[in-house]
């Protein structure tokens, strides 16, 4: 069978084009892996084309026709990769869709996109779709990866993917793959490759319709930025229906032809990426975050001796760590003890982590605390930050290496030009630059210039050194009613950097003073008072608990000192703070399925707590209605405690500390 | 470069176990069988069966014997008087290591699982009886002891995969929460293939969204194992959507027997378990 046929031109410019070109250039080189039954299960370039292709064809006979759409719906599984190249040989436009959805988001998102097909990762997704019913009405046909709990559903609409890969098998068997092949060479690099839909901290989901160009493009650039090869391994744990997986994942791996890595189940991810100790590592601050709370959480609990070591050389590491990553001379003695230091702390802590091999690590999404950021760069590791979008295909702009720092976001990305509007919003205009929303030309009117410049909705300026900086969300800087400025933002995320909060909203535009929500982490505050034998049956009895309120008033005065130091900042320290009874959570509307605070939903849901931190109350009783996973309702209640905080005087903080 | 081949999906439906019973035939037969410790009267004259493939529930109110039923099927109690015949064999007097050759596997009300040891060997431990290489070969780190081991660690893999517990492989079970020391145990109770599953009270004790979950591992059990499964629960609402039939004790007396719709509707059921003046 002729399976490797010449890509036109020589240089392909779709993924289906890229999965032959590396069946031909590295036929025998790992494409996939994904961990099954306790072990890892590998793919070459050329058994992926395999499956693949059979897939494909089985698809096409099903009966999906170019240009129509499928919903991948699901957590990082080869089936689920495998769905994106095969949909797309056949003209088709994949749109994978966030598996933590409840049925009515979902339902909103696969009618749009006017979906035919979804295929879902096991029974849960299943049922999931087929309760949606006859809401779906262009829907024909389910396929799961996954069959446990499956085999007595109706299968008449219903099919594996193991089912669909034989048909295709059949036809191949029968009449070859030159169709298929004449079809893969056909498409163009302007064709749309995917829709990716923006959870959107406001309104509806937005279908955000990206080119072969644009993710080639991206892809390609970023490659060569970090020179990535074939040799990398990533490990895809990150959202499916999130850009960045999708171009991590997807596009840069089809690119460079570097492997990629699916964990056993989102629990073990963490174990399986120290198993597979990636080259390339992505994460949210979040994840950073907790890896660095757990590891600070267990030394607590850790040996005298250990703790003692680990102490010395943590601080030998803050000290000469950074400078000795970024090349800058260091005193032999000092290197030596980094090298001991290596040996004994620092190389088994990464071991832990699973970052041994780490050439490069990003983080983007939100600002990554100081110290965090720090911690990770002075054991050596090139942990890096970028900024981008959906919108951009990713890369906006990222640091280089060297020139790293935890405030900025970095330089412009290869091939990408920034600009800052007189509004101080960003703007950008890159090849990854979307091709518009789906059918909402309003929106793509609003959000990309006639010439291509497309607004961020952020605010931010360019440092002496060229750097970018991101203040706020545009919309979100506003004023307290004294004059100072109030960037929420900027001091939730000086809150977060304590790692017993794990999130907080502050409020204070057109108020006298700056007041805070806070949510505690419950892996850093219960492990806490385990060992404070505070005793709490349920996150809410320890969210209200007196000694919890205490040292979170420590901390709320530890950043009101901070930014009573900053000449921009010092109006807006916080004044009030209440710790909530709850976790915010995305099921319930509150985050955006990427984990960012959708802010005006809050204070809309919570606006007599709003009030009650600004009229002097000592306390709140509230009910609030909360979903449960499955999408039933239920009421928790509580008294909420409200606490006042100190605030410091701009001119003299050490004064008042003194006294 | 070394890479491994993949496997595919394993072929979870072809271990429907093979006991030469034909599904929706009688497995087990208990017939007037009584039980008494000293004066009190446990069970008393009951008689129910078993049908191949099917989810059978036994419920009653607080001491009305249904542990006790279990520990008899499952070969612990001996009764004083009455049959019991499984797959078409009667006996009589058995002990429970029989039971299990036979293909009887239980999980307890309490848990009782080795709490030292990691999920991976407890689920282990239920192969037991399906290990046949002696001392000698299991001293060998290769050899025939060592293959058997492979063997039987794919089909507790498939167990890990099947019950969602890949995370908890490595962790010692005794820090587990409850729920999940229950699924371990029904882990381990599958592990040793049985025809016969019985399953005192999976969801004492547990929140709604870990007895959904339960719920819907027992149904994939019976579904895609074709599994028989007797189980006690106290759940109404859970009894009525799982079982195929019910069977009421109260007082170490049968008092009703059927489709669950059936039971809901008898008076004496409810009497039972309401309470009337006597």
């Amino acid at each position: 069978m002729s399976s490797n046929s010449a890509v036109k031109g020589g240089v392909p410019e779709t993924f289906p084009q890229y999965l032959n070109y590396n069946a031909k250039r590295f036929g025998n080189r790992p494409a996939m892996r994904h961990k099954d039954f306790g072990i890892w299960q590998s793919w070459t370039w050329s058994q992926m084309q395999d499956e693949i292709r059979a897939y494909s064809i089985g698809l096409s006979e099903l009966g999906l026709k170019p240009g129509e759409k499928v919903a991948i719906v699901g957590q990082n599984r080869p089936g689920l990769y495998w769905t994106f190249c095969a949909v797309q040989a056949l003209g088709c436009v994949p749109v994978p869709v966030y598996a933590d959805s409840v049925a009515e988001e979902m339902v909103y998102v696969l009618n749009h996109a006017e979906i035919t097909f979804v295929v879902a990762q096991d029974q849960e997704q299943v049922d999931k779709i087929l309760s949606m019913g006859d809401k779906l009405t262009m829907l024909r046909h389910v396929i799961y990866d996954e069959p446990r709990g499956l085999r007595d559903y109706d299968h008449t609409k219903l099919h594996s993917i193991k089912q669909v890969q034989q048909l295709g098998r059949d036809v191949i068997a029968k009449d070859g793959d030159v169709e298929w092949l004449k079809l893969v060479d056909r498409a163009k690099s302007d064709d749309l490759a995917v829709m990716l839909y923006t959870s959107g901290t406001t309104g509806k989901p937005k279908g955000v319709m990206l080119s072969y160009h644009n993710l080639v493009e991206s892809a390609r650039n970023a490659n060569s930025f970090d020179n990535f090869d074939e040799h990398e391994e990533i490990i895809a744990y990150l959202p499916l229906a999130w850009v960045g997986d999708h171009v991590f994942s997807y596009a840069q791996s089809y690119l460079a032809g570097y492997c990629v890595c699916c964990p056993e189940s989102p629990e073990t991810a963490d174990e399986d990426r120290r198993e597979i100790a990636p080259s390339y590592f992505f994460a949210p601050p979040r994840v950073f975050e907790v890896m660095l709370t757990s590891i600070l959480v267990r030394m607590e609990d850790a040996g005298k001796l250990k703790k003692k070591m680990f102490d010395y050389y943590m601080a030998h590491a803050r000290k000469v760590g950074e400078r000795i990553l970024n090349g800058e001379s260091v005193g032999l003695w000092d290197r030596l003890q980094y090298r001991i230091g290596e040996f004994l702390v620092y190389g088994p802590l990464k071991n832990r982590m699973g970052l041994t091999r780490m050439k490069v690590g990003y983080t983007a999404g939100e600002a990554i605390g100081p110290e965090i950021f720090r911690f990770y760069r002075s054991l050596g590791l090139n942990l890096k930050q970028l900024y981008g979008q959906t919108e951009a295909s990713v890369y906006i702009t990222a640091q280089p290496d060297g020139e790293i720092s935890a405030d900025t976001v970095g330089k412009p990305s290869p091939g990408v030009e920034i600009e800052i509007a007189e509004s101080g919003e960003v703007m950008y205009r890159s090849p990854g630059v979307f091709q518009g929303y789906y059918k909402n030309d309003e929106a793509t009117k609003e959000t990309k210039t006639k010439d291509g410049w497309v607004h961020t909705g952020d605010a931010g300026f360019i440092d002496t050194d060229g750097h970018l900086r991101i203040i706020d969300r545009a919309k979100d800087v506003g004023k307290l009613s004294g004059g100072g400025m109030f960037a929420p933002k900027y001091i939730e995320n000086r809150l977060k950097f304590f790692p017993n909060i794990k999130e907080a909203v502050a409020f204070g535009d057109g108020r006298d003073f700056c007041a805070v929500f806070i949510n505690i982490d419950l892996t850093a505050v219960g492990n806490w008072a385990e060992r404070n034998n505070i005793s709490y049956a349920s996150y809410q009895e320890l969210a209200q608990h007196p000694e919890v309120y205490k040292t979170m008033k420590e901390h709320v005065e530890q950043v009101n000192r901070d930014l009573a130091t900053e000449d921009m900042m010092a109006g807006s320290q916080i004044s009030r703070f209440l710790v909530l009874h709850k976790e915010l959570d995305a099921d319930d509307g509150e985050l955006t399925r990427t984990q960012k605070v959708r802010r005006s939903f809050i204070a809309e849901r919570y606006g007599e707590l709003i009030e009650a931190l600004y009229d002097g109350s000592d306390e709140k009783y509230v009910e609030t209605e909360v979903v449960f996973e499955d999408g039933r309702k239920g009421v928790i209640s509580a008294t909420i405690v409200i606490s006042d905080a100190s605030t410091f005087d701009q001119a003299q903080p050490m004064k008042e500390a003194a006294e | 470069m070394n890479v491994v081949t993949p496997q595919g999906e394993a072929s979870l439906g072809a271990r429907i176990v093979d006991d030469g019973i034909e599904p929706g035939a009688e497995l087990l037969k208990v017939e007037n069988v009584s039980l008494s410790f000293g004066g009190v009267k446990a069970i008393q004259d009951i008689s129910f069966d078993v049908k191949k493939g099917e989810i059978r529930a036994i419920i009653g109110p607080n001491g009305a014997g249904k542990t006790s039923m279990l520990n008899v099927i499952n070969g612990f109690y001996h009764p004083q008087e009455g049959t019991i015949t499984f797959r078409g064999n009667v006996r009589t007097k058995m002990r429970p290591y029989m039971a299990a050759s036979q293909g009887i596997s239980r999980t307890f009300q309490n848990v009782a699982l080795f709490t030292g040891m990691s999920t991976l060997d407890n689920i282990m431990a239920g192969r037991q009886l399906k290990m046949h290489k002696n001392f000698f070969w299991q001293m060998w780190r290769y050899g025939p002891a060592f293959n058997e081991e492979v063997e039987h660690r794919l089909e507790v893999e498939k167990i890990i995969d099947f019950l969602e517990i890949q995370s908890i492989r490595k962790t010692p079970v005794g820090q587990l929460p409850y729920g999940l020391q229950k699924r371990v145990e029904l882990g381990r109770a599958l592990a040793a293939e049985p025809s016969l599953l019985l399953l005192d009270e999976p969801m004492a004790g547990m929140n709604l969204e870990e007895k959904e979950d339960m719920s819907r591992f027992i149904l994939d059990v019976n579904q895609q194992f074709g599994t028989t499964i007797a189980l006690i629960e106290h759940d109404m609402g859970v009894v009525m959507d799982l079982a195929d039939r019910v069977v009421v004790l109260d007082y170490g007396k049968k008092i009703a027997d059927g489709f669950p719709s059936e039971v809901q509707a008898s008076q004496e059921v409810i009497d039972a378990y309401l309470g009337v003046p006597h």
